[in-house]
């Protein structure tokens, strides 16, 4: 199964996928992913992200990307972590890592993750500006045609 | 069965959560929605345009077509965001 975290706290990434490495001996590929809350946006500055999130529905829908991911591209290791509540530009939001035998699988692991999350995973974003106006952020139409592109 | 309301569903509705018996006579979620909607001006100002709105029952996306149940848990909000 793979590990999956859903959190308010922060968290190191460095340390997260050191933890990773060195779990099975014919582990050729690591591959990670860290999603950050950018400082501007086109000519806003961006003073805060906040995450709102379905607790229950949240980690069961995230678990069930992971392990289908862990599954269809036989990853040896497979971590997502994802906060949920305030926070500041330059903060790490979700980290991903994948390990395979061979750099493909753990590629295409990553990417088939974070394009079924950005469609599926119950997480809407808030975004304050630092002329303190703030909106939801809307879903885009290119994530749910990367999404679409793993359909078998 | 409880209504959860998430990201501005729930800013136009007022809160976030309502519990309310399953009406007479409604054995979908589309039919659902069109008597919630009637509630009051926020959940219909939330609910008037449901291609920008997706749905989950018991934490499992739903559909206009999908059936409800008394117990359930009905949950609306706008497409998600994560990542």
């Amino acid at each position: 199964m793979a590990i999956v975290r859903v959190q308010s706290a922060p968290f190191d990434p460095t340390a997260e996928i050191h933890a990773l490495s060195g779990e099975k001996d014919d582990t050729g590929g690591l591959v990670t992913f860290q999603g950050l809350v950018r400082a501007t946006d086109k000519s806003r500055r961006i003073e805060s992200l906040t995450l709102e999130h379905y607790p229950g529905m949240t980690e069961h829908v995230l678990q069930n990307i992971a392990d289908t991911a862990e599954s269809r591209f036989s990853l040896h290791r497979c971590l997502v972590i994802h906060r949920y509540g305030r926070m500041l530009p330059g903060e790490t939001i979700v980290l991903v890592a994948t390990a395979s035998a061979h750099r493909k699988a753990a590629f295409d692991g990553a990417c088939y993750i974070m394009d079924r999350l950005k469609t599926d995973v119950p997480f809407w974003k808030f975004e304050e500006s630092n002329d303190g106006r703030g909106h939801w952020v809307e879903a885009k139409l290119s994530d749910s045609k990367a999404a679409e592109r793993w359909q078998t | 069965m409880t209504f959860l309301y998430f990201a501005w569903v729930r800013e136009r509705i007022g809160y976030g959560r309502e519990v309310h018996a399953l009406p007479d006579g409604i054995e979908t979620l589309g039919a659902l929605l069109d008597w919630l909607a009637l509630r009051s001006t926020g959940h219909e100002d939330a609910l008037k345009d449901r291609a920008k709105l997706r749905f989950a029952i018991n934490q499992t996306y739903a559909f206009a077509e999908s059936p409800v149940g008394d117990k359930d848990e009905i949950a609306i909000f706008p497409p998600v965001t994560g990542g």
